[in-house]
């Protein structure tokens, strides 16, 4: 029986070299995607897989989402006086936080999956290795498109989320709680900053974009040519995308305030 | 397992000696997976412009041997030379170079299901050759057209029986015609009728164009009809020779090997 100090030297190898492979498979990955040939109806072909397909998770989601923030936060400021706030709360929110990172985990579970999956079960049936006897490379044939649709969807994807928020937020606080329209909307303008709030939800969708892409495609590149090996890499890509997105999340906040 | 050179006198039957250098040797290849020993110190070179035949157990490391030429895995120890070049340590770039000498028919087909058939064929070419779409399109159809499917280009894969998917893997394997051809398991799950069909397409292919095949089987009439080399692989023992000197051996389990029918051998999973 090997001891727990040892076991967890092992484990952190693993680790470290899991994410020595996953780096290097970034960079070849970047490096094909901007290589010619460019692959264009593949790329665009994914952005409807990933983005387009994701339309209603993310509209209902983000409704559901404002829905609930609204009447929470109506009943919370309301013992303030402070009902007035309740746009730039929601607002705030979403644009800041909830809306890059519920999107992410959205696109994680919807489309994530869905493309280590996708991979995974052509590196089961051989499908890469005969595109590597064709000499043609499958990281940028298959992954790179899937990763650069990933990254290109997220922010349009998280933008939409916060606007349904929005919508859902006025709903549930202007419609059902009777709240003022006016002030929701003055509060909301009145505080959301296009550069320290905008630009801060672009840039977290953006960075979580990459790492989904990143996180999904070698997952199933990587993974077992077995059909457990594609459950394995489907399994994987959820919950290291879901967590990675999470920690990425504190630490740009964090480092950058937004 | 012995060292043996195809065209050089074996280990157990006497072949004839060497016309020419083998486009394809492996040289004191070992192969472990998780620590278990596929194959162990294999020396071999498989005759230019021959159909050579790699006969064997499930687990004895056919397929494996197939990869290791193709490149797509690389040997705990030994060498792999194509055209004299050791491709053991090359880098994945000049791997893709050099697989441009070589054509591989996967067992599976391995054809992107997701793409028509006439978009699998036409792939190669629109990466790496500066061919219009016509001309492409008279490619993918001259070469369909030589192996019998000429009406399935709008097909996906998972659209074709087993006998026509299989036909297409090998369309696409020959279109760039390379000078070394790999079919892993080209006769499996297809009724005799299919199984013949893809035979002769093979033969045809080698007589017209002088391709180097190697061939992995379990289908041992093929196996005889077919073969100019036969590399027998017996849990430690290989044994190579032409498919009139392995039939003729005294060997007991050699006999017994060619005596059983496809699938059945002794270690070999029915298919």
């Amino acid at each position: 029986m090997s001891n727990p100090v040892s076991s967890l030297g092992h484990w952190s190898l693993r680790v470290v070299q899991q994410l020595g492979r996953m780096a290097v498979f970034a960079v070849a990955m970047a490096a094909a995607a901007v290589k010619p040939p460019l692959r264009v109806a593949s790329f665009v072909r994914e952005l409807y897989k990933i983005g387009v397909l994701s339309l209603i998770i993310i509209c209902v989601s983000g409704l559901a989402v404002g829905m609930v923030l609204g009447l929470q936060g109506y009943h919370t400021l309301v013992r303030f006086g402070a009902q007035h706030s309740l746009g730039a709360v929601v607002g705030l929110s979403l644009i800041r936080e909830l809306g890059p990172v519920l999107a992410a985990l959205l696109v994680i579970g919807r489309a994530g999956s869905a493309v280590a999956a996708e991979i995974g079960s052509m590196v089961a049936t051989e499908q890469l290795d005969g595109l590597r006897m064709l000499s043609i490379d499958p990281v940028g044939l298959v992954a790179a498109p899937r990763a650069a649709a990933m990254l290109t969807a997220m922010p349009l994807l998280t933008a939409l989320f916060i606007i349904c928020g929005l919508a859902g937020g006025y709903i549930s606080g202007v419609g059902l709680m009777h709240g003022d329209p006016g002030s929701y909307m003055a509060s909301l303008r009145a505080n959301v900053d296009f550069h320290g709030d905008m630009i801060g939800s672009l840039i977290k969708s953006v960075a979580f974009g990459a790492l989904v892409g990143v996180v999904a495609t070698y997952r199933g590149y990587a993974s077992a040519p077995t059909s457990e090996g594609v459950s394995a890499a489907t399994t994987s890509t959820v919950v290291i995308g879901s967590v990675s997105v999470l920690l990425l999340d504190y630490v740009i906040t964090a480092l950058w305030g937004v | 397992m012995a060292n043996v050179a195809m065209g050089e006198p074996g280990t157990k039957a006497e072949s004839s000696g060497a016309v020419d250098t083998p486009p394809v040797v492996l040289d004191h290849v070992r192969m472990e997976f998780g620590g278990r020993r596929v194959i162990d110190d294999l020396s071999v070179g498989f005759p230019r412009g021959g159909i050579s035949v790699i006969l064997g157990g499930s687990g004895s490391g056919k397929s494996t041997i197939l990869r290791l030429i193709g490149g797509l895995i690389r040997p705990t120890a030994g060498r792999v030379l194509i055209d004299g070049q050791d491709i053991t340590d090359l880098s994945e770039r000049r791997l893709y170079q050099l697989r441009r000498k070589l054509g591989m028919l996967f067992q599976g087909g391995a054809l992107l299901d997701s793409s028509t058939v006439f978009d699998n064929l036409a792939l190669p070419l629109r990466e790496q050759t500066r061919m219009t779409a016509g001309q492409i399109a008279d490619e993918v159809h001259a070469t369909l057209a030589a192996v019998g499917v000429s009406d399935v280009d709008r097909l996906l894969p998972g659209q074709l029986s087993g006998g026509m998917l299989r036909r297409v893997a090998l369309a696409r394997a020959i279109l760039r015609k390379p000078g070394i051809l790999l079919c892993d398991e080209p006769f499996s799950g297809l009724d005799p009728a299919s199984t013949k069909r893809i035979e002769s397409l093979l033969t045809g292919i080698n007589r017209q164009w002088g391709m180097t095949m190697i061939v992995v089987s379990h289908h041992i009439p093929s196996t005889m009809r077919m073969a100019q080399r036969i590399l027998l692989l017996m849990g430690t023992r290989t044994v190579e020779g032409s498919p009139g000197e392995l039939r003729s051996s005294a060997d007991a389990d050699i006999v017994d090997f060619l005596d059983e029918e496809p699938g059945t051998a002794p270690g070999m999973a029915k298919e």
